[in-house]
C-alpha cells in the first residue's frame, strides 16, 4: 500500500474497477447514471441526499464529488450544511432511540 | 472596491502572458490534449465560421462594478470607450450586411456617453434585434440612469443581465458587496415597465455563471429554480436563464491560480469536452468588435488580443461580410470552456 489509504487522484480512476470485472461494472455504472437522473426528485435533491449519505458513510471520494456536484446543481452552502445535519440527526437519533431498548431492559432487570 | 488587473499592473493584465499560462501549463507537458487536437479528432479543425447572425459590439471596458470573475477586467478605472464615429461605422455595416442581431456589451455599456445615441440610431435604422448586456446595478447607480428601463422599452431592446445566484451571499461574493440588493431593485424596475412579463413582448433574460471553479448545472433546472425563488421572494419575473461557463482568462484566471484551482479546472473543462457542442459555438455566427473597431471571433478572443485571421479583415473600416463568413476561427485552450458539458455561449447552453 501507499503511505496513505486515500489519494484524491484515485477518484478519477473509479471507472477502472471495470478492468477486472467489466459486466458487473457496466451494470453498476448504468444503474448509477439512471439513479441520479431527474425523477420525482430533482437532480439537486438527489445530489443533496448523496452529500448527506457521503457524510454518513464518511467516504472522502463521495464528499469531494458531491460537494462539487451540489454546487453545480445550484445548491446553497446553507442547504448543503442542512443536508449534513439531516445525516447527523439520523445518526444521533439512531443511537438515542435505542435508549428505549436500554430502558426496557434495565426496567425489567431492576426491582 | 477592488481595482482592475490593468490598474494594478498585474501580470495577467498582459494578454500574451495569459496565453502563455494557458499554453504552457498542463497542455505543454502533454497531460491534457490541446483544443486543436480535440476538435481535430471530432472533424472540426480548422473551425470555420457560418452565416453571420450576431454583431457584438463592446463599447467600452468602463464599469461601475469590478466582479471577481470578469473576463473583460472591467471596472471604474478602465477608460477605454468607443467613440461615436466608430459606432457610426458599426451602424453602416449593420445596415449594409443585414445582420439580424446587434449585441451591445461592455463594461457597463450604459456608461459610454454615446450609448443612447447608438441604441436609438440602431432602432431607427431598423436593426431587427438589439441586445443590451446590462449589469442591473447601473440602473440604480445614479439618477441619470433611473429611466433606463423606459429607454430600453422605447427602443425595443432585449435586456440580458447577469445574476449569478438568487441569494445575496453568492452574488455579492462574485460581484461585490450590495450588488444583489441593487440588482433586485433593477429587476423590479424592469418588471414595472413590462420587461419579463408575459404578453409584453419585452424580453428580460438572466445570465448565470458559477460562483467558483465549477461548471454550470443543467440550464433548464437552474432556470426553474431561479424563477421559483425570484418570484416567491421578490415577485420578479424574467424570460430565460442562460448558463455560461466561466472562461479561464483575466480575473477568473487570476482567481483560479490564486485559489490553487487552475489545473483542476482546466482538467474539468477538457474532461467535459462535448463534441456535439462544437457545431453550435457562438464564434461561428458572431463577430466581436472592440472599442477601437478591431474585429475578433468572440469577446473572449478580444480580451486576449486575438484578432480575426488577417485575410478575413481585422477592422470595421474594412468589413467584408463574405470574407468574414468564410474565415477560420482563431482558437486557444480557453475555448474548452465553450465546449464543456452542454456547451456555453453568450446565449447560454448550446446543445
Amino acid at each position: 500500500m501507499e503511505n496513505t489509504y486515500y489519494n484524491p487522484a484515485d477518484l478519477k480512476k473509479f471507472g477502472n474497477i471495470a478492468e477486472w470485472e467489466p459486466n458487473l461494472a457496466a451494470k453498476f455504472f448504468d444503474y448509477y447514471g439512471d439513479v441520479f437522473k431527474e425523477g420525482d426528485l430533482t437532480a439537486r435533491e438527489k445530489s443533496l441526499i448523496a452529500l448527506a449519505v457521503a457524510h454518513t458513510v464518511q467516504c472522502p471520494y463521495c464528499i469531494d464529488a458531491y460537494t462539487q456536484d451540489s454546487l453545480e446543481k445550484g445548491a446553497t452552502e446553507k442547504g448543503m450544511m442542512e443536508a449534513i445535519h439531516v445525516a447527523a440527526a439520523i445518526r444521533g437519533g439512531a443511537s438515542l432511540v435505542h435508549g428505549v431498548m436500554m430502558m426496557n431492559k434495565a426496567k425489567k432487570l431492576s426491582m | 472596491m477592488i481595482k482592475s488587473l490593468h490598474a494594478r499592473h498585474h501580470q495577467l493584465a498582459n494578454q500574451q502572458r495569459q496565453i502563455e499560462i494557458l499554453d504552457n501549463s498542463i497542455f505543454k507537458e502533454g497531460t491534457l490534449p490541446t483544443f486543436k487536437k480535440k476538435i481535430d479528432s471530432a472533424g472540426y479543425f480548422p473551425l470555420t465560421s457560418t452565416k453571420l447572425e450576431v454583431f457584438q459590439v463592446n463599447i467600452g471596458y468602463m464599469c461601475n462594478q469590478t466582479c471577481k470573475h470578469c473576463h473583460v477586467d472591467a471596472g471604474p478605472d478602465r477608460k477605454e470607450i468607443m467613440t461615436r464615429d466608430t459606432m457610426a461605422q458599426c451602424l453602416d455595416v449593420l445596415e449594409k450586411s443585414k445582420i439580424n442581431t446587434l449585441d451591445i456589451t461592455g463594461g457597463a455599456p450604459e456608461m459610454n456617453p454615446d450609448f443612447r445615441w447608438f441604441v436609438s440610431e440602431a432602432h431607427a435604422r431598423g436593426v431587427k434585434e438589439i441586445i443590451v448586456r446590462s449589469n442591473l446595478t447601473i440602473i440604480t447607480a445614479n439618477p441619470k440612469y433611473h429611466d433606463l428601463p423606459d429607454f430600453f422599452k422605447e427602443n425595443s431592446v432585449r435586456v440580458v443581465s447577469s445574476l449569478p445566484f438568487y441569494n445575496a451571499g453568492k452574488t455579492d461574493r462574485q460581484r461585490g458587496e450590495g450588488v444583489f440588493k441593487d440588482s433586485i431593485v433593477g429587476l423590479q424596475m424592469l418588471n414595472k415597465v413590462g420587461y419579463g412579463k408575459e404578453g409584453s413582448g419585452l424580453i428580460l433574460d438572466l445570465v448565470y455563471n458559477p460562483v467558483g471553479a465549477f461548471l454550470p448545472g443543467d440550464q433548464k433546472q437552474l432556470e426553474r429554480d431561479f424563477k421559483n425563488e425570484l418570484r416567491e421572494h421578490f415577485s420578479i419575473d424574467f424570460n430565460s436563464l442562460f448558463t455560461i461557463t466561466n472562461i479561464p482568462i483575466s480575473r477568473f484566471l487570476d482567481f483560479l491560480i490564486e485559489s490553487g484551482n487552475f489545473e483542476e479546472y482546466m482538467e474539468k473543462l477538457v474532461n467535459a469536452f462535448n463534441p456535439s457542442a462544437i457545431a453550435g459555438v457562438m464564434c461561428r455566427n458572431t463577430i466581436s468588435v472592440d472599442w477601437l473597431g478591431n474585429l475578433y471571433d468572440c469577446d473572449f478572443n478580444q480580451m486576449l488580443g486575438l484578432k480575426t485571421e488577417a485575410q478575413a479583415g481585422q477592422h470595421i473600416s474594412t468589413f467584408d461580410l463574405e470574407k468574414l463568413e468564410n474565415r477560420k476561427i482563431v482558437i486557444g485552450q480557453h475555448c474548452f470552456a465553450c465546449t464543456a458539458g452542454a456547451g456555453s455561449g453568450c446565449q447560454g447552453a448550446t446543445t
